[in-house]
């Protein structure tokens, strides 16, 4: 038997070589993953990469096929969307895979970004991946944003009305530039229409542009690792760093592992808590758009929260929306904030993980405060940690040169 | 590329103009697209008045229509209410309206035509939701000495009988009042002034 594989291994030689001369497959798979040496002390941190690459394909899949039965007029869209869970065959599945894919995709999306603050993957030489990564986490949160819009209940209605109103706040153009968003003096059919086609065709066109860029930048300079230290500054008499082992077939397996168990998780929230109680999917979404009634009690998901305390906290209009937007642009510099001399929290000593901790108590209490009532007390408190939120980024910048740190390893730790 | 006997100085020229042109063209033919995403014919089209009933609205009641796709909120007070509203002038942000939206007519203490009707625009100032109304005077759990008004579940902002609003919440101008006038004791037409009034 063993000349017939023989053969066959030669005639796919052949076939490949014939490919490789049009079409350079082999020359990118091993530059890319087989001769792609990715640091060995990669950790549970680093799943985070590729789960969000997966649910990104889930993401479209089940969009592809959400938008086969789905009708994006106001008059129809609540309907078809309950037309979906209940008579499209295996629909609830499509429907929940994609809005609790959502709100995973913001969980791993979050922990993917609290690495870079615990490793400093954004510093230099990787500042463009950072940059590139939080393009894609705009992006994301306006296509979460306009998706959530979609099913046309009494949140999808009023979080429109909301959003699009925070452009209002910008003197002189603000009014004109909502109507101009709305297409219509008031959230109408015209902007759930315009919404879905930027939910459907331009915003995961771009999305799937900036990944594509974030991955080459990436590749450019390798992945950093939980140490912060380059392993290509210690290479063997080849060139391959001693640090380092290929991408494929090390990490393509561990992150196989990592698939599987992500997709248990999901499968199990899918299954039995695919609204999360009302974290995922609200309440008060099961109600149709009614434009004369604004819920009781309004807030967005759960990803946005953080954001909307901020904008709760400040008695201010347009005050309370330049801070909301500062909060998110500022991450935009944190490769330039952080100037100490070394990457990792393993190295930075006390200071910072005690203001790195601080920082994602901040923001954890933020995100529940901005789903809360809001109490005058509760007001205080959002105030309290906006500022903490924001003294975060100004500390670094003023401690990061100064403070103690430990000396760096010469090659990685396990 | 040979470089030999080119003339650098042109060359620049040729590639500056040609890209200046061509971001020129570039701006033009977005005009359309940015233009289609412009409210329609159709949607400016329904813009006509409304004309309300006032039949059956008894004081301290209130009822909604849509006028341009903005909840209107017709309100008709009873005297106590009308004598309550100076008290709460000093907790106010523009007690007298000079910074916010209304026809000269609602520029008073009532913000109103006819002082028993408040016609209000219902989308709150800071991010447009609706506010509920709480005419209830006491005590609430946004505010211990609450004298009745408008309160926004969405911000926190408040606002008193005559929809005017207090300091320290996000909203920054008082709710805005529509055009409208009375064709008789019982009909109000929002979206038209009354003739002559000033």
């Amino acid at each position: 038997m063993a000349k017939p594989a023989s053969n066959l291994a030669k005639s796919g030689n052949a076939l490949m070589n014939w490919i490789d001369q049009r079409l350079p497959v082999t020359a990118f798979w091993n530059a890319t993953m087989t001769g792609y040496f990715a640091p060995k002390n990669f950790n549970f941190w680093y799943y985070m990469g590729v789960l969000s690459l997966v649910i990104l394909v889930m993401q479209i899949l089940s969009g592809i096929f959400l938008t086969m039965h789905y009708k994006p007029s106001a008059v129809e869209a609540f309907a078809s969307v309950e037309y979906i869970m209940r008579d499209v065959e295996w629909g609830w599945l499509i429907r929940y895979m994609h809005s609790t894919g959502a709100s995973f995709f913001f969980i791993v999306i979050y922990l993917h970004m609290f690495r870079s603050f615990l490793y400093g993957s954004h510093r230099a030489p990787r500042e463009l991946v950072w940059i590139f990564g939080m393009m894609i986490y705009l992006a994301l949160m306006a296509e979460a944003f306009m998706g959530y819009v979609l099913p046309w209940g009494q949140m999808s209605y009023w979080g429109a009305q909301v959003i699009i109103n925070l452009f209002g706040a910008i003197p002189t153009i603000g009014e004109p530039l909502t109507e101009w968003i709305r297409g219509d003096y008031f959230i109408s059919d015209a902007t759930l229409n315009r919404f879905f086609a930027l939910h459907v065709i331009a915003l995961p066109l771009a999305i799937l542009g900036l990944v594509l860029m974030h991955l080459v930048a990436l590749r450019e300079n390798g992945s950093n690792n939980p140490d912060g230290i380059e392993i290509k500054a210690n290479k063997d008499e080849n060139g391959i760093p001693l640090d380092g082992i290929p991408f494929h077939p090390y990490y393509t397996i561990k992150d196989l592992f990592g698939i599987s168990m992500f997709l248990l998780v999901f499968a199990f929230v899918i299954f039995f808590w695919p609204e999360a109680g009302g974290l995922f999917l609200e309440h008060d979404n099961f109600v149709p758009a009614d434009p004369l009634v604004t819920p009781t009690h309004i807030k967005p998901v759960w990803y946005f929260t953080p954001y909307y305390a901020i904008l709760k906290a400040v008695p201010d209009k347009l005050m309370g929306v330049i801070l909301m937007f500062a909060a998110v642009g500022i991450l935009f510099f944190l490769p330039w904030l952080d100037r100490s001399p070394v990457k990792s929290i393993r190295y930075k000593g006390a200071w910072y993980k005690v203001m790195l901790g601080l920082f994602a108590i901040a923001f954890v209490r933020l995100g529940m405060l901005g789903m809360s009532e809001g109490t005058p007390e509760q007001t205080i408190e959002m105030r309290v940690w906006t500022f903490v939120y924001f003294s975060f980024f100004i500390l670094l910048f003023f401690l990061s040169p100064r403070a103690s740190t430990k000396p760096l390893p010469e090659r990685v730790t396990h | 590329m040979p470089t030999d006997g080119v003339n650098k100085k042109r060359r620049r020229f040729l590639v500056a103009t040609t890209s200046a042109v061509g971001a020129v063209g570039a701006g033009f033919a977005a005009v359309p697209f940015i233009k289609s995403w412009n409210p329609s014919a159709k949607a400016q089209a329904v813009g006509a008045p409304v004309q309300v009933s006032l039949h059956g609205l008894k004081p301290g009641q209130i009822m909604k229509v849509q006028w341009r796709g903005q909840t209107i909120g017709v309100l008709r007070r009873s005297r106590e209410t009308l004598d309550l509203l100076p008290e709460v002038d000093a907790e106010l942000r523009d007690p007298q309206s000079l910074e916010s939206e209304q026809p000269p007519f609602a520029q008073n203490e009532a913000r109103s035509l006819n002082s028993e009707y408040l016609v209000v625009n219902m989308h709150c100032t800071h991010l447009g939701c609706v506010p509920q109304l709480i005419p209830q005077v006491g005590p609430q759990p946004f505010q211990e000495d609450w004298k009745g008004g408008f309160f926004c579940p969405c911000h926190k902002s408040k606002f008193d009988m005559a929809g005017r609003v207090y300091k320290g919440v996000p909203a920054p101008a008082n709710l805005r009042i529509p055009p409208y006038s009375f064709l008789d004791n019982q009909t109000l037409v929002i979206g038209v002034n009354p003739e002559g009034a000033v």
